[in-house]
C-alpha cells in the first residue's frame, strides 16, 4: 500500500488512521520511527501491531505544508500537540471532548476535531490550521467574508468557525440551507456572532465562485 | 481650557458609519493571541485537584507519590487539612509539571481524605429548603399594596424564575504566570480588568504593586466573570516562585470552568399583581427567592422598570453549596425583567387586552424614559408585524397547525451604562501617524475600534494612521470593563486627548498659515483656516512642524462629564412556534430596538445586539446548572449537556438602533448589557402566548413546556 492512496480515502479519519496502523505497521514492539520526508511513512512491511508509548515517541507531523518533528506520549490529541509543542495556537482548546468545532482543523481535505484526533494518527497527513489560510498577505475569502459581516466578538470560536466554513465551501461551493447546517452545525460560538457567520457564508460563497469563474488560484 | 464636545453629525466621517472592526483580520487568521496560547520559554502546565464532595472538611492530604513522579517539578497544597470545602470542585492542590498528561496524572496521585458533610445545591422549591439555608427575608412595603388590591379588578398570582447558568466563556479562566527575577511578576491573565488586577496579585504576594506586569490582547469571553485575580492565579504565581520564577500556564479545564467560575444566579418569585379592567396597573407583591452559592444572592430589582404607587417586596437569600456567582452580563436584569415582564403578560392575557396596547397604556409607569420606551415599542411592533401576527393567547396564533403553535410576546429594559474613569496618553509622531494607549481591553464589543474611530475623527485623519494599543497594566489605567462602562470610558479619555493634541498642533501650525490657532480647523486629512481650504497645509506638513519630538497628550475621563451619559431603553419582541407534542420551541423571528446615545461604530453596536438576543434564546431555550441532591455535583460540566444555542437555532433576527436627535446628543453609553435583559422575558411570554399556558421557570426545555401543557390539560 502507498500513503499517497491513503490520503485521497474521504473517509473518517479515524478509521483511516486505525486501519493505517493494523494494515501498515511492522516492527513489532518498536515505537513509530521518524518518517524521512512529509508523507513518507514509516508502517510498511508486513501485518503486525506497532505498540507506541506510554512514553513519549518522536513524530513528524506536516502542519501547514511544512514538516514539524516532537516527541509526544501517544495521549496527546492533535490539538494539543500543535498548541503545547509547536505552538500553533489558532486552533482552540474550549470543549476539548468534540462538541464545539473551536479545535477545528483540516486533515487530508477533511474537516476534524483537534482534540478528538490523536497526534500520532495524523502522521503523514496534510494538516491545515486557521494559519495556512491567507497567502502572502491577503485573507481567504472565508476570513475576509468574516471580517467583512462582523462574525466574530471575542473571536475564541472564529478560527474553528472559518476552518469549518472553508471545509463546507470546499465541499459544497453552492451549500444549500441543509449543508450549512450539516457544515457549520458541530461549531459553537457563546457571544453570538451566527447572524454575521450566515452573512459571511453567503459572501464567501458567491466570491468563491467568482474566483472559479476566473480561473483563480483557488479550487473551491 | 478646551471644550469638550462631540463632532457635529457633518464632522463625524467615522462616528456612526458601520466599520468593520480592526482585529478583525487577526482573529480571522489565528494570529491574535489569548492567554491560553501564551507559550514561554521552559513554561510547566499546571493542573488542580478538585474536590469531589460539595461539602466536606479535610483530614489529610499526601502529596508524596505525585512529588516523586517524573516531570513533575511542584506541588503546592491550596486549602490544608481542617478547612471546610464549601462546594464541589473547589480547589485543593496545584501540581506543575512538564507537559499536561503529567501534571493530570500528578494531580490524581494526590491522596485526600474528607469528612464528608451535608449539603444542598437545589433551591426551586423553596419549601424544600432547611431552615438552616435560609437567611432572614427582607420586606420592603411602597404604598398601600392592601388597599390597592381591593380595588384591583383582576388580578394575576403565579410563580415564575430561571435557574442557575453560568458564564461558559470559550476560553476558560487562566494565567500564564512567572517571576523575572526574585521580586517582579510578569502576569497573562484573561481578565476583564488590565488596569486593576497587577494591585490586587501584588497585594497577595506581598510586593509593590508596581512590580506586576499584566498583559492581554484578546479575550476568549468574560461577561462579567473575569474581574478578579482568583485563587488558582495567585497559588500558580507562588508555585512558580517556589520553582525559580519558571513560567506556568494554568488554565481551568471545561468542567472546573462551568462548575467553579461564575454564575448567574436563579431567581424565583411567587407574583400578585392587580389592575382594573381596562389595564391600569394598581398594585404589585412578591414573594421571591434565589441562590448564587453559599452567600445566596441579593433581590433583583422588583418589580422591573415598571412603578408601582403601591408594592410589597420579600426576598429570601438561599445559602447553597455551590460555586459562587458573579456579575453576569446585566446582574439581576434578566431576572427582574423575566419575572416582571411575565407576570405583566399574564394579567395583560387574563384581562384580555393585548400586551402591546397593555403597556402603552400604562408606560407614563417606566418613568423617565417613557417617551423612548414607546417609540421603541411601535418601531419593533412595526418590524415584527405584531398587528398582524398577534392573536389572543391560546388561540393558534398566525400558521398554527393543529400541533405546531405560533405566538408572538414582549418585554422591555433598562440599564445605565455611562462611562468609567478612564486615562489615555496619545501621541502625535512627526510623521504623522498617531498611536494611542489605554490600560483598557477589548472584550470583542469592538473596543479598539471604536478609539481609533474617535482619535480618526477627532483629528480628521484616516483611520489607519491611528495604532490603538490596550491590554498592558502599563499603560495609563482604564476602568474594568464591567457594566456597559467601557465605551463611555475611553471614547470620553481618547476625545479628549485628540482635542488637546490638535489643539497643540494647531499652535505650531498657525503662524505658518498667517493666523492663530483659534482661527483654525482640522478637516479631510488638512489643518486649514476655517471655512478657508486656499489657507491649509496637510496633516503631515503640519506634525512635521513638531520636529523630531512626538507629543503626548493624556485624557482623562473623569467618570462624568459632558460627553457621556447614562440610562437607555431598550425593547424586543419574538415570535415562536411550539411544538406541543414535543415541547420544541422554535424561533422564528426576533427583533430588538435599541438606544445607547451616540454609537460610535454602528457594525460593533449592531453585533453586541444580535450577540445580546442570541445568548438569550440559549437562556430561555437551553442552558441550566444542573445540580445533583445525591452527589451535589454538576451533572452537565461539559458542552453537550451545558448546551448553547447553534447556528440553526436562531430564525431570522432584525435589530434597530435608535439614533438621530434626542439620543445621539446624550454621546456613547454602553451597550454590552442592555440587549441580554428581555430575550428571557420576550420569548417566555411568546411561548405563553402560543401555547396558552405559563412554562414557570427558564429553560423552557421541551420537558417543561409538555409538563405545562399536561397541567393545563388536568385544569381542563
Amino acid at each position: 500500500m502507498s500513503s499517497s492512496d491513503e490520503r485521497r480515502d474521504p473517509v473518517d479519519s479515524s478509521s483511516v488512521s486505525r486501519r493505517s496502523f493494523l494494515k501498515g505497521t511492522g516492527v513489532a514492539g518498536v515505537a513509530l520511527t521518524i518518517p524521512t520526508a512529509p508523507g513518507v511513512e514509516a508502517r510498511a512491511g508486513a501485518a503486525g501491531v506497532v505498540v507506541v508509548g506510554p512514553e513519549k515517541s518522536r513524530i513528524t507531523l506536516n502542519v501547514n505544508g511544512s514538516p514539524r518533528t516532537l516527541e509526544v506520549e501517544p495521549r496527546v490529541t492533535l490539538l494539543d500537540a500543535l498548541r503545547n509543542d509547536l505552538d500553533v495556537t489558532g486552533a482552540k482548546r474550549v470543549c476539548d471532548r468534540g462538541t464545539c468545532g473551536a479545535c477545528s482543523v483540516i486533515l487530508d481535505s477533511k474537516l476534524v476535531y483537534g482534540c478528538s484526533v490523536l497526534a500520532i494518527e495524523a502522521q503523514g497527513r496534510k494538516i491545515e490550521t486557521v494559519e495556512s489560510l491567507a497567502s502572502n498577505g491577503e485573507l481567504h475569502p472565508v476570513q475576509k467574508a468574516f471580517v467583512d459581516n462582523d462574525a466574530q466578538q471575542c473571536g475564541f470560536c472564529t478560527p474553528g468557525f472559518v476552518m469549518a466554513c472553508k471545509s463546507l465551501l470546499d465541499h459544497h461551493p453552492e451549500p444549500t440551507e441543509e449543508d450549512i447546517r450539516q457544515g457549520l452545525g458541530g461549531n459553537l460560538c457563546r457571544c453570538g456572532t451566527y447572524v454575521g457567520i450566515k452573512a459571511a457564508v453567503a459572501q464567501a460563497a458567491t466570491e468563491l465562485k467568482k474566483t472559479r469563474v476566473k480561473g483563480g488560484r483557488r479550487n473551491g | 481650557m478646551a471644550e469638550y464636545k462631540w463632532p457635529e453629525e457633518g464632522r463625524r466621517k467615522y462616528i456612526g458609519k458601520r466599520i468593520s472592526r480592526i482585529d478583525g483580520p487577526d482573529k480571522v487568521s489565528g494570529r491574535a493571541k489569548y492567554t491560553f496560547d501564551i507559550n514561554r520559554p521552559g513554561m510547566l502546565f499546571g493542573k488542580v485537584l478538585r474536590s469531589p464532595h460539595a461539602h466536606a472538611r479535610i483530614v489529610s492530604i499526601d502529596t508524596s507519590a505525585a512529588e516523586s513522579m517524573p516531570g513533575v517539578k511542584g506541588v503546592r497544597i491550596i486549602q490544608g487539612p481542617g478547612t471546610e470545602i464549601q462546594w464541589a470542585m473547589d480547589e485543593i492542590a496545584l501540581v506543575a509539571a512538564v507537559d499536561e498528561g503529567t501534571a493530570e496524572d500528578a494531580a490524581r496521585a494526590i491522596k485526600v481524605r474528607y469528612e464528608v458533610l451535608p449539603h444542598v445545591v437545589n433551591e426551586r422549591d423553596l419549601d424544600k429548603v432547611p431552615a438552616a439555608n435560609r437567611r432572614p427575608p427582607t420586606e420592603q412595603t411602597k404604598g398601600d399594596p392592601e388597599t390597592a388590591f381591593k380595588g384591583a379588578e383582576v388580578v394575576v398570582e403565579d410563580v415564575y424564575g430561571n435557574d442557575v447558568i453560568t458564564h461558559c466563556c470559550l476560553e476558560t479562566h487562566g494565567v500564564v504566570t512567572e517571576w523575572q527575577g526574585p521580586n517582579n511578576v510578569l502576569l497573562h491573565q484573561s481578565t476583564q480588568a488590565i488596569s486593576g488586577i497587577g494591585g490586587e496579585m501584588a497585594r497577595a504576594l506581598q510586593i509593590p504593586a508596581g512590580n506586576v506586569e499584566v498583559k492581554m490582547d484578546h479575550i476568549g469571553g468574560g461577561f462579567g466573570s473575569k474581574f478578579p485575580i482568583d485563587r488558582w492565579g495567585v497559588e500558580a504565581t507562588k508555585l512558580s516562585k517556589q520553582l525559580g520564577g519558571a513560567p506556568i500556564k494554568l488554565m481551568l479545564e471545561r468542567d472546573a470552568e462551568l462548575t467553579v467560575a461564575g454564575t448567574r444566579p436563579s431567581a424565583y418569585a411567587r407574583v400578585k399583581v392587580g389592575a382594573k379592567k381596562d389595564g391600569t396597573l394598581v398594585a404589585w407583591e412578591s414573594e421571591s427567592w434565589g441562590s448564587g452559592g453559599v452567600a445566596g444572592t441579593g433581590m433583583p430589582p422588583y418589580p422591573y422598570v415598571w412603578q408601582f404607587a403601591n408594592q410589597r417586596t420579600r426576598h429570601n437569600s438561599i445559602s447553597t453549596n455551590n460555586g459562587p456567582q458573579r456579575a453576569w452580563r446585566a446582574p439581576n436584569h434578566p431576572q427582574a425583567c423575566l419575572v416582571t415582564m411575565g407576570a405583566l403578560e399574564d394579567l395583560a392575557a387574563k384581562i384580555g387586552m393585548d400586551p402591546l396596547d397593555f403597556v402603552l397604556k400604562n408606560i407614563e409607569l417606566t418613568g423617565v424614559r417613557a417617551n423612548v420606551y414607546r417609540d421603541e415599542l411601535l418601531k419593533a411592533a412595526e418590524m415584527i408585524e405584531w398587528k398582524k401576527l398577534w392573536r389572543p393567547r391560546g388561540t393558534g396564533g398566525v400558521g398554527s397547525t393543529a400541533t405546531v403553535k405560533r405566538g408572538l410576546g414582549l418585554s422591555l429594559h433598562t440599564w445605565g451604562g455611562g462611562g468609567h474613569a478612564s486615562d489615555c496618553d496619545l501621541t502625535v509622531h512627526p510623521d504623522g501617524s498617531v498611536e494611542i494607549r489605554l490600560g483598557s481591553q477589548d472584550l470583542g464589543t469592538g473596543t479598539r475600534t471604536t478609539i481609533q474611530i474617535v482619535v480618526a475623527d477627532s483629528l480628521a485623519i484616516p483611520r489607519e494612521m491611528v495604532k490603538v494599543h490596550l491590554g498592558s497594566n502599563k499603560y495609563p489605567p482604564s476602568g474594568s470593563s464591567g457594566g456597559s462602562t467601557t465605551i463611555g470610558g475611553v471614547s470620553a479619555s481618547s476625545r479628549r486627548a485628540s482635542i488637546d493634541a490638535l489643539n497643540l498642533l494647531l499652535e505650531k501650525v498657525a503662524p505658518t498659515l498667517g493666523t492663530t490657532a483659534d482661527k483654525l480647523e482640522a478637516i479631510d486629512g488638512k489643518i486649514q483656516v476655517i471655512g478657508d481650504p486656499s489657507k491649509s497645509v496637510t496633516w503631515k506638513q503640519a506634525c512635521a512642524k513638531l520636529g523630531t519630538q512626538p507629543v503626548t497628550t493624556r485624557g482623562k475621563h473623569p467618570g462624568r462629564d459632558n460627553l457621556t451619559s447614562a440610562g437607555v431603553g431598550g425593547v424586543q419582541m419574538a415570535d415562536v412556534s411550539v411544538d406541543i407534542e414535543t415541547g420544541i420551541v422554535r424561533m422564528n423571528n426576533f427583533v430588538a430596538v435599541q438606544d445607547c446615545g451616540l454609537i460610535i461604530d454602528l457594525k460593533t453596536a449592531e453585533s453586541q445586539v444580535f450577540g445580546a438576543m442570541i445568548m438569550g434564546v440559549t437562556f430561555a431555550l437551553y442552558e441550566e446548572k444542573v445540580m445533583d441532591d445525591q452527589t451535589g455535583r454538576m451533572l452537565n460540566p461539559n458542552m453537550e449537556f451545558y448546551r448553547l444555542a447553534g447556528l440553526t437555532d436562531i430564525g431570522n433576527f432584525k435589530v434597530h438602533m435608535m439614533t438621530g436627535k434626542g439620543y445621539d446628543e446624550r454621546g456613547p453609553i454602553g451597550l454590552g448589557e442592555p440587549p441580554t435583559v428581555s430575550p428571557g422575558a420576550a420569548i417566555a411570554n411568546a411561548v405563553a402566548n402560543a401555547t396558552g399556558v405559563r412554562v414557570p421557570t427558564l429553560p423552557l426545555t421541551p420537558d417543561r413546556v409538555l409538563a405545562a401543557l399536561a397541567r393545563k390539560g388536568d385544569r381542563a
